[in-house]
């Protein structure tokens, strides 16, 4: 790694910490904003009481402090505070439950995206034009225009009504795969689109004509020469699709009522509990931020043509 | 005259005016095109874009005139009349069937205007709402795609003609908005706006429109802006090194001028494309929001907000829930593929 490289991922690194405090702060300016505080949702406190609870979550003090406090906790000992209405609870305890399912959802979801999206891009490219390579463009375009939502509760109806094939609920292992599915969909679609695109360049370059003619099966030549070129921009789409699975878990979790973070932020949202919104907001965000940033020297790296700027 | 080889005499004859017949060859058999005809022509020849490009505008104009002279409105309780206590045999009705009165006043032989989609739980007839929703939903993409080619389009041109400090300042700026989590961001800014904004708005014209819409554009005027500068910065980049913008600046042109006469119309068509395909994510954003409750404000439908009202009773009434999902897929699909097939006939750098 000479120090171009170098300088390169330093500069990506620092750009991805300014994001994160970025986020941060305004994640606290915003929440502040709010008229009343996050206790005015509360049914008639008296005065008094309003005091206590604003001291005791330090809500008392000048706006500066309190922010300098909430960076050093969370930065230090990744200490979000307490959640308001979950009595009792830390949030980053609350995180780290919902955490528990939703990365397992995730993660899943996207090594089948990854897996069945690169298969399928492969043989569109290799039967350009064929009915299969129709039939694949012509699903995976739906797919791509269909939100995640619509998609979810489509799957719901069929599957746990119609044919009652899974249960509804997903705190159960079989519960977990219809959501896993409709998370699975989008990024399958799009990334057997970008394999096909790439594959097909690939295919037209010089050096697979010159190892076609001298004789290279035509296997070793997909999948020795071809596949592993056309693979590289695929790496480029690994953050956006982990903020997309992020985003779509929201809703996902939400139609199969999923005890993930996504329900636990979504139900932040209408009740109001600014510290879980906050805190999940900022965990979700750092996570998104860093998938990014590996994605990004990834990609650098992996294809050493790819100049650095 | 016999001509010799290497003589520098010219030949007389190729001084002869041309005659009518040779003039004839010169003369162009088709009438010259413009930019716009010959990509219009491009983009009719492609049968999908074309196919696409005619079903947003049906849809377009039904959203838009159908709500006029349809005999119901998208926020009427059928079953309330004032004076009398609510008829609940108005809600929940199935497609095209009627209410108590109605049906009297058809044994009566009046005619009665059906519910093609029924109602919904409160009796509200559910095909307007799903055109006033696909309204709603389409605007909010147009509206949302304008603010971010205004913005993205100042900023972005500035950027790239200015260039040094400015320019790396912006860019930084842009970087940062860029590596946000847009989603996230829109979601918390969009839940806090509900409740700041409302006040605010009180009293004033803004009032109707309801205060998530009003956050919804603020959110895209915040965040989305960055790919459209970011885009339109590149070309402004690699246009002014043209010799055209060399000869204005000599001629005493200033700054605004170049930008607006000679660098902007040069990236219209890839700004046109951009926008293009910008409506139909802002629509997705929008949808998605109405979705977890933080879209549109009751009783004003949008697409999203009509899915996840029907989500709550998707067991018995599964068609209203599919009706919505069908009309969001077919307006981002169309609106997808005319935009690739806009990108396909107008900018020629993409051809190949």
């Amino acid at each position: 790694m000479n120090t171009k490289n170098l300088m390169y991922i330093l500069k990506r690194v620092a750009l991805a910490a300014l994001t994160v405090w970025v986020v941060i702060t305004v994640t606290f300016f915003v929440m502040r904003a709010v008229p009343g505080g996050p206790f005015m949702a509360e049914k008639a406190v008296s005065e008094a009481a309003q005091a206590a609870l604003e001291a005791k979550y330090g809500l008392d003090k000048p706006v500066m402090e309190q922010y300098f406090t909430y960076l050093k906790d969370i930065v230090t000992k990744l200490d979000f505070g307490p959640s308001i209405k979950l009595r009792g609870r830390m949030v980053i305890d609350v995180i780290a439950d919902g955490m528990k399912t939703s990365v397992k959802l995730g993660l899943i979801a996207a090594f089948i995206a990854l897996g069945s999206g690169i298969v399928l891009g492969a043989v569109a490219a290799l039967r350009r034009n064929k009915l299969i390579d129709k039939i694949i463009m012509v699903i995976t375009t739906a797919f791509v225009s269909m939100p995640s939502f619509i998609m979810g509760t489509l799957l719901l109806i069929l599957f746990t009504i119609h044919w009652q094939i899974f249960p509804a609920n997903g705190s159960t292992a079989e519960g977990l795969v219809l959501p896993i599915i409709t998370l699975s969909l989008y990024p399958m679609a799009y990334i057997t689109r970008l394999t096909r695109s790439s594959m097909l360049d690939v295919l037209g370059q010089d050096y697979i004509r010159t190892a076609r003619a001298k004789g290279v099966s035509p296997a070793k030549v997909i999948f020795g020469h071809a596949l592993k070129n056309s693979l590289i921009p695929v790496i480029t789409y690994f953050g956006p699709m982990l903020a997309y699975i992020v985003t779509g878990s929201l809703v996902v979790e939400q139609i199969f009522a999923v005890p993930g973070i996504g329900r636990a932020f979504v139900s932040s949202i209408t009740n109001r509990d600014y510290p879980l919104i906050m805190g999940t907001t900022i965990v979700l965000a750092c996570l998104i931020v860093l998938m990014n940033l590996v994605s990004d020297i990834l990609y650098k790296v992996v294809d050493p043509r790819i100049t650095l700027e | 005259m016999k001509k010799k080889i290497f003589s520098m005499h010219v030949d007389v004859e190729d001084f002869l005016p041309a005659s009518e017949e040779e003039k004839a060859y010169m003369v162009q058999m088709r009438p010259s095109t413009t930019f716009f005809k010959d990509g219009m022509k491009r983009l009719l020849k492609n049968k999908i874009a074309a196919l696409s490009m005619f079903l947003i505008i049906v849809i377009s104009l039904a959203s838009i005139f159908l709500p006029y002279f349809w005999p119901y409105k998208y926020d009427k309780m059928l079953g309330n009349t004032p004076g009398k206590p609510m008829d609940p045999s108005y809600n929940n009705l199935a497609p095209f069937e009627y209410g108590e009165t109605e049906q009297e006043k058809i044994a009566a032989g009046e005619k009665v205007f059906p519910h093609i989609f029924g109602t919904d739980s409160q009796g509200r007839d559910y095909f307007i709402r799903v055109v006033y929703g696909t309204r709603i939903s389409l605007s909010v993409g147009f509206f949302a795609s304008i603010i971010v080619l205004i913005i993205g389009m100042t900023v972005g041109s500035l950027a790239g003609y200015i260039g040094g400090k400015v320019d790396i300042i912006i860019m930084r700026i842009v970087d940062i908005i860029y590596s946000l989590p847009d989603t996230l961001m829109v979601i918390l800014l969009a839940s806090v706006m509900k409740v700041t904004l409302g006040p605010a708005l009180e009293g004033t014209v803004l009032e109707k429109l309801g205060s998530n819409m009003i956050s919804l554009f603020i959110v895209f005027g915040l965040l989305y802006w960055v790919s459209m500068a970011r885009l339109i910065r590149g070309q402004i980049l690699s246009l002014r090194e043209q010799e055209y913008v060399l000869a204005a600046r000599a001629t005493g042109a200033k700054a605004g001028w170049i930008i607006r006469k000679h660098l902007l119309p040069n990236c219209i068509s890839v700004v046109i494309i951009s926008t293009a395909l910008q409506i139909p994510s802002a629509i997705f954003t929008e949808s998605y929001l109405s979705f977890l409750g933080l879209g549109v404000n009751a009783p004003m439908p949008s697409l999203g907000s009509l899915a996840s009202d029907a989500l709550n009773g998707y067991t018995t009434y599964a068609y209203r829930l599919i009706i919505p999902a069908v009309v969001i897929s077919l307006i981002v699909l169309s609106l997808n593929l005319f935009g690739d097939g806009l990108r396909d006939a107008f900018d020629p750098k993409l051809k190949n």
